[in-house]
């Protein structure tokens, strides 16, 4: 992409403890992220996929500061210098991330509240609110009412307003419509589509649907187990996926279209366990074109010619391209 | 002769001043070997049919206003409690979605497949858990010597549901219904569940009720669709034909608000507003609020009508030609 550098993230690493023994040691680790590297550029959406357990969702808490990395570096450098990115997060379920008590301009102004308390007015903060709820078409007499007064589509409107209301460079997006039925997941995509049409704003969008992803983004990062297995244009990604792992995700995805033969076998797949991470590469067990070389850790490997790069040494230079 | 047959049914769960008309009309027809796929939005009632049809919604919670239900034969509605498990696990089975509340967290899968397998057939436990054995294999488990021995929690969530396919089919039911089945599963996942629950009923010739909010694992999976809206369904027919020229504008936007059928970022066709209130539905169509093509006799409830010579298609709107609005 064209616009600066917002956020650089440098072999993140998060392992969380289960189990304790006597002593309070813990006796297994799950790797959540394992070496993730990534970078988000102004003005882009980037778009994160992968199946449950990939560590998508421990990506976005470890960015927002819900939880903190192992290892690795956030760098939050904004163009120009001064105060590091400013991010904002909307979460998956607007049911259970809004809060029940407050009414909905509060709801709204709360960043606001939290960043600027005793410099801001009520009255200052309400008409933040209204201004907000107002680019993602909350009526502004609806601002009194709370949460549970509202459909599902409207919560998750509100919680877009929450995150617009203080500003932010780069917005969070974990899963915004996975929760959301087909209708209203089209009015969602076109509301955040025009937002970042109008304000410039930068996202990175996590999410298990592939058709959301691609609809969305301009870049696209396919994580497996904690790591990133194909980086690159989403237009390029999802035409000639490289990475055997991507393949088989783009192969899987069901599809409108004439009904799948009859005699269509169903490869065994079964995503590994993350307290013992495989030895190599950690798709190789799953992997058709595993050989020799396949036993060593893989790298991110950038491909010649293209912003494109692919843990996959197999792979990494190859057009698959029929 | 259809193994489900439902005819024009309403049910309504009766509220504080008032009820939940949860389904509204709804017609339904399952026939032998049939792969039917019913698509609709949350609240839109697919759910509620296919409790009813098992009756596994709560004696008491419900009224059921007018319609039939006949399953096999059998008039489930009037059908006692002793019928209906007679009918329940041997003859139609079922599968949820989320296949871990559907098993017992705190006994051995191997001990659940046995209990069940004796339940409706009974036999010595140790023939009974050699037959769970080639169960498992007829689903493409690896070992199933060892998911026997393990516990609900130490599967995954693809696992599970293959241990509760092959219990559904263990008694080589004649209808088989799936409510959405791999809601909870990966992607990848899915397909395999879902390429080996059709393997499974083509061979011992089971009818599937597929339920799921997914068109596109529909247009995969189903020989027939049916599309409902707050409680009744307002279209079906072949799923092909359905799905390249749907006639009922819900269908149609339907279809329209996926995000695969536009240009990347471009504005997608989204259906205003959102599902009508259950407590409080129009008199007329359900969807007339909310429809680009509303017309004052969409005031009267529209009845569903053949669109193809065939009569396999059939859609209930005011716009359709030969429904007889004068449009």
């Amino acid at each position: 992409m064209s616009g600066p550098s917002l956020l650089t993230l440098q072999d993140l690493q998060v392992r969380f403890p289960v189990g304790m023994d006597w002593l309070g040691r813990p006796k297994q680790q799950v790797h959540a992220l394992n070496g993730v590297d990534l970078e988000v550029f102004q003005g882009e959406t980037l778009g994160v996929v992968g199946e449950s357990g990939c560590g998508k969702t421990t990506l976005a808490q470890v960015l927002i500061g819900l939880v903190k990395p192992t290892a690795g570096r956030i760098l939050r450098q904004r163009p120009g210098g001064g105060a590091p990115t400013r991010m904002q997060i909307v979460f998956q379920d607007p049911q259970s991330s809004l809060n029940p008590r407050l009414p909905v301009w509060r709801i709204i102004s709360e960043p606001l509240y939290v960043q600027c308390r005793g410099r801001m007015t009520r009255q200052a903060m309400r008409q933040a609110a209204a201004g907000a709820a107002a680019q993602v078409e909350i009526p502004p007499e609806h601002l009194d009412r709370y949460p549970h007064e509202f459909s599902g589509g409207q919560r998750q409107r509100i919680a877009i307003a929450r995150a617009l209301v203080s500003g932010p460079d780069l917005i969070l997006l974990d899963e915004p419509t996975s929760a959301l039925d087909i209708s209203v997941q089209a009015q969602i995509l076109n509301l955040l589509n025009e937002l970042q049409r109008q304000r410039g704003l930068t996202y990175l969008l996590i999410s298990h649907n592939v058709a959301v992803v691609r609809h969305m983004s301009d870049r696209v990062a396919v994580m497996y187990l904690g790591q990133i297995v194909e980086l690159g244009g989403t237009a390029e990604v999802m035409r000639a996926p490289r990475h055997p792992y991507t393949r088989l995700l783009l192969e899987s995805v069901p599809q409108l279209g004439p009904a799948v033969g009859e005699d269509a076998v169903s490869s065994s797949t079964e995503l590994p366990g993350n307290r013992q991470l495989p030895s190599g590469c950690f798709f190789r067990d799953r992997c058709p074109d595993a050989r020799a070389g396949c036993e060593r850790p893989q790298g991110l490997l950038p491909a010649a010619g293209g912003e494109r790069s692919v843990r996959c040494h197999v792979h990494v230079q190859e057009d698959p391209c029929p | 002769m259809a193994v489900l047959s439902i005819r024009d049914l309403s049910l309504e769960f009766p509220i504080y001043r008032g009820a939940v008309k949860a389904l509204n009309g709804v017609t339904l027809e399952v026939g032998r070997r049939e792969i039917v796929g019913v698509v609709g939005e949350s609240g839109s009632g697919k759910s509620v049919t296919s409790m009813l049809a098992m009756r596994l919604l709560v004696e008491g919670s419900y009224v059921v206003t007018a319609g039939s239900v006949a399953m096999l034969g059998t008039d489930i509605l009037a059908a006692s409690e002793r019928t209906m498990l007679g009918l329940r696990g041997s003859k139609v089975a079922m599968i949820f979605q989320e296949p871990m509340t559907a098993l017992n967290p705190i006994r051995k899968v191997g001990d659940q497949m046995v209990e069940v397998i004796r339940l409706h057939r009974p036999m010595p436990a140790a023939r009974a858990r050699m037959e769970a054995v080639a169960l498992l294999q007829d689903m493409h488990v690896a070992d199933p010597e060892h998911i026997l021995g393990t516990y609900p929690f130490e599967l995954s969530g693809g696992m599970r549901q293959r241990v509760l396919l092959a219990l559904a089919f263990s008694c080589q039911p004649e209808l088989l219904i799936a409510d959405e089945p791999t809601t909870a599963l990966d992607v990848t996942v899915q397909r395999q569940v879902l390429l080996l629950m059709r393997e499974k009923a083509r061979q011992k010739n089971t009818a599937i009720l597929f339920i799921t909010h997914d068109m596109a694992l529909v247009s995969q999976f189903c020989d027939r669709i049916y599309v409902m809206y707050a409680g009744s369904a307002v279209e079906d027919g072949p799923t092909a034909e359905v799905l390249a020229a749907p006639r009922h504008p819900y269908t149609r936007g339907l279809l329209n608000a996926l995000p695969d059928r536009v240009p990347s970022r471009a504005v997608i066709e989204a259906i205003q507003g959102s599902v009508p209130d259950l407590t409080s539905l129009p008199r007329g169509c359900a969807f007339a609020g909310r429809c680009p093509l509303a017309m004052p006799a969409c005031q009267q409830r529209p009845p569903s009508v053949s669109v193809d010579p065939a009569g396999r298609h059939h859609a209930a709107c005011w716009a359709v030609p030969g429904n007889g609005s004068g449009a």
